[in-house]
């Protein structure tokens, strides 16, 4: 925790430059307008609506092997959520004028829904983690108001990443992001890169406390992975297709830039391919029922998956909107050292908060284990 | 609950409506300000562009436009504001050019600014109203105070006319001139019609300051205004005109 706390320091020392000069210590350029922080907060928010894929077969659907760890996935979605809210704040060019979303509303626009859903998904999340944990801790059934909030958090998680798709896939001017399948591919993303993250934190904690998630539960969230790394895959071959099918020049460009590069420009190149062989890693590794029931080789599979979909979305994704800009120009992004460090923090600030609820969690499970 | 907790909820839910009500309900009462008498007005205002009649290397108006509205100069692309600028004619119409494009178009630098568009993108997404249409004439506004530098209304423009005040721009404005605002760090800003000359009885800064007079700007709604005529005298293509932004800068080809 004191590492986490060290970094979180000098994140924040960075960010005080930042307030002090403006965005303009970031890479961030006239025509690269979002680049680290935004790519985060979107990769973040998919990590954050996973927790739906234990709340769900879990609450409607009775699956009794995700019971012990639903918490988990609860309390990953806080956090997670939490670290969208910092990156947004970070990001902003006035911060201390954020609260004018509330005060003015604007139901046309894509970010004031955005900010309804995020914190709403947070308070959901912190109330039903928290009231099931402090129910589960005195040994009493749940109060009978938590079901229609988890009940509530369902299509809600599904809701905070489609508004966050939203936000690109409608916007007339940046055919790499105007494609139908935003959302889906967002989902899908989500679904794998989320739960990946839940299994090695099981794998952690199974490791340094006293918290066994099971083989089991473990076993179900890892074909849940394998199915949604296939949609993705799939959904980003549906995108090649059609754009070097249809030959149109304005929708090929970004993905000549991503994967080959465009006029000599070639930063992302070695990045795409680097996600392409860690998810094709991923994919055999999880396919496989052999490798799969692996738990080494599952956890490798896991991290190639989770470092491909952080490639694709935390980097390839928001980059590339910009790439080339409206007036045809190619202006790379390259983000810069306090950028950098602000971002670190920012990950170490939620994985601090991530740390204090699971142990909180941990500590509840382990007692009511032992019959305490 | 205690009755110190209760209260404590109460007057905190008082507090935020109480805050969110004015805003959101009224404002503040009818306006104290007047209005010049030789203001022009406008239905809609637009501006025909004649890009034939510029002359290679005139910068005119791009520096009177930067020059009247205190635009910063950084020195360097990544920093860089524009509010008004010249494109080769590929970049500004992409898609449009071809190999056997006539030489002389191919080289003609066309200028370029914010379309104030009838249908603008950039207004659907700002998430604070801080960049707003005017009813009253289709001029496309910023608010610098409201605004919260999200970036949004630059993801969202399609012709790339926004640009963020990444570092504090007043240090590197040549001459201010006090007659209009300057802007802080961490907004974004664009070209405004020159609303605040309109105000006045002037036109744009750049439409006076063209000396081969490329640039015409009046009310498209007015059937006998100049730019109505050289519409209907003259074929003209606006810029990306299929995603319905309903951009209102024309340019004679």
């Amino acid at each position: 925790m004191g590492f986490l706390i060290l970094i979180i320091g000098v994140g924040f020392f960075f960010y005080l430059r930042q307030l002090d000069y403006g965005l303009g210590v970031t890479g961030m350029s006239r025509s690269v307008t979002w680049g680290l922080y935004i790519a985060q907060f979107t990769f973040l928010v998919g990590v954050a609506a996973s927790a739906v894929m234990l709340v769900l077969p879990y609450y409607l659907h009775d699956f009794q092997d995700f019971g012990k760890i639903t918490i988990l996935g609860e309390f990953l979605a806080v956090a997670s959520v939490f670290m969208c809210l910092v990156f947004i704040l970070v990001d902003l060019g006035q911060p201390a004028r954020a609260f004018n979303v509330l005060i003015y509303p604007t139901p046309s626009s894509i970010l004031f829904w955005d900010m309804i859903v995020l914190n709403g998904y947070l308070l959901l999340n912190m109330v039903i983690g928290w009231t099931m944990l402090d129910s589960e801790r005195k040994a009493i059934p749940a109060p009978c108001w938590v079901k229609p909030l988890i009940y509530l958090s369902i299509p809600w998680a599904i809701s905070i990443h489609t508004v966050t798709a939203f936000i690109y896939a409608g916007l007339p001017g940046r055919s790499f992001w105007l494609t139908a399948i935003m959302a889906p591919r967002f989902l899908a993303s989500a679904f794998a890169s989320g739960p990946a993250l839940l299994i090695l934190l099981c794998f952690i904690l199974r490791k340094f406390s006293r918290f066994d998630a099971g083989r089991e539960p473990i076993q179900a969230l890892a074909k849940i992975i394998t199915y949604a790394l296939i949609a993705s895959i799939f959904f980003v071959l549906m995108e090649i297709f059609t754009v070097f099918y249809s030959q149109i020049p304005g929708h090929m460009q970004h993905f000549q830039y991503l994967f080959f590069g465009l006029h000599g420009h070639h930063a992302l190149v070695p990045w795409m391919w680097a996600a392409v062989i860690l998810a094709a890693v991923g994919l055999v590794l999880l396919i496989n029922p052999r490798t799969r029931r692996n738990e080494l080789l599952l956890a490798v599979g896991c991290a190639a998956v989770f470092a491909s979909l952080w490639i694709e979305k935390g980097l390839g994704l928001v980059v590339t909107g910009f790439i080339p800009s409206p007036l045809e120009k190619i202006v790379e992004y390259f983000p810069t050292r306090p950028e950098v460090a602000i971002t670190l923090g920012i990950w170490a600030l939620g994985l601090l908060v991530l740390t204090v609820l699971y142990k909180i969690a941990v500590a509840v499970k382990v007692e009511e284990e032992n019959g305490m | 609950m205690n009755s110190g907790r209760r209260a404590f909820l109460k007057v905190t839910a008082l507090s935020i409506i109480g805050v969110w009500a004015k805003p959101v309900l009224g404002g503040d009462g009818p306006s104290k300000f007047t209005r010049d008498p030789k203001e022009l007005l406008a239905k809609r205002w637009a501006m025909v562009i004649n890009p034939r009649k510029c002359s290679g290397g005139c910068k005119e108006c791009i520096d009177a436009c930067h020059r009247v509205h205190n635009v910063p100069n950084f020195g360097n692309s990544k920093d860089e504001i524009k509010w008004i600028w010249n494109e080769p004619f590929q970049d500004a119409f992409p898609g449009q050019e071809h190999t056997y494009l006539e030489e002389d178009f191919k080289k003609r630098p066309v200028v370029v600014l914010c379309n104030h568009c009838n249908n603008p993108p950039c207004v659907r997404v700002c998430p604070t109203k801080a960049t707003f249409r005017r009813k009253e004439d289709g001029i496309v506004v910023m608010d610098y105070h409201r605004c919260i530098g999200c970036r949004f209304c630059v993801a969202g423009c399609p012709y790339g006319a926004r640009s963020m005040n990444f570092r504090d721009p007043r240090p590197f404005i040549k001459e201010i001139n006090p007659e209009f605002p300057t802007r802080t760090k961490g907004v974004v800003e664009k070209c405004n019609f020159c609303e605040e000359r309109l105000a006045r009885g002037l036109l744009p800064a750049c439409v006076a300051a063209c000396r081969e007079r490329a640039m015409v700007f009046g009310d498209l709604e007015d059937s006998q205004s100049e730019v109505r005529k050289l519409l209907q005298t003259h074929f003209t293509i606006r810029r990306k005109p299929e995603l319905g932004t309903n951009p209102q800068v024309y340019y004679i080809v």
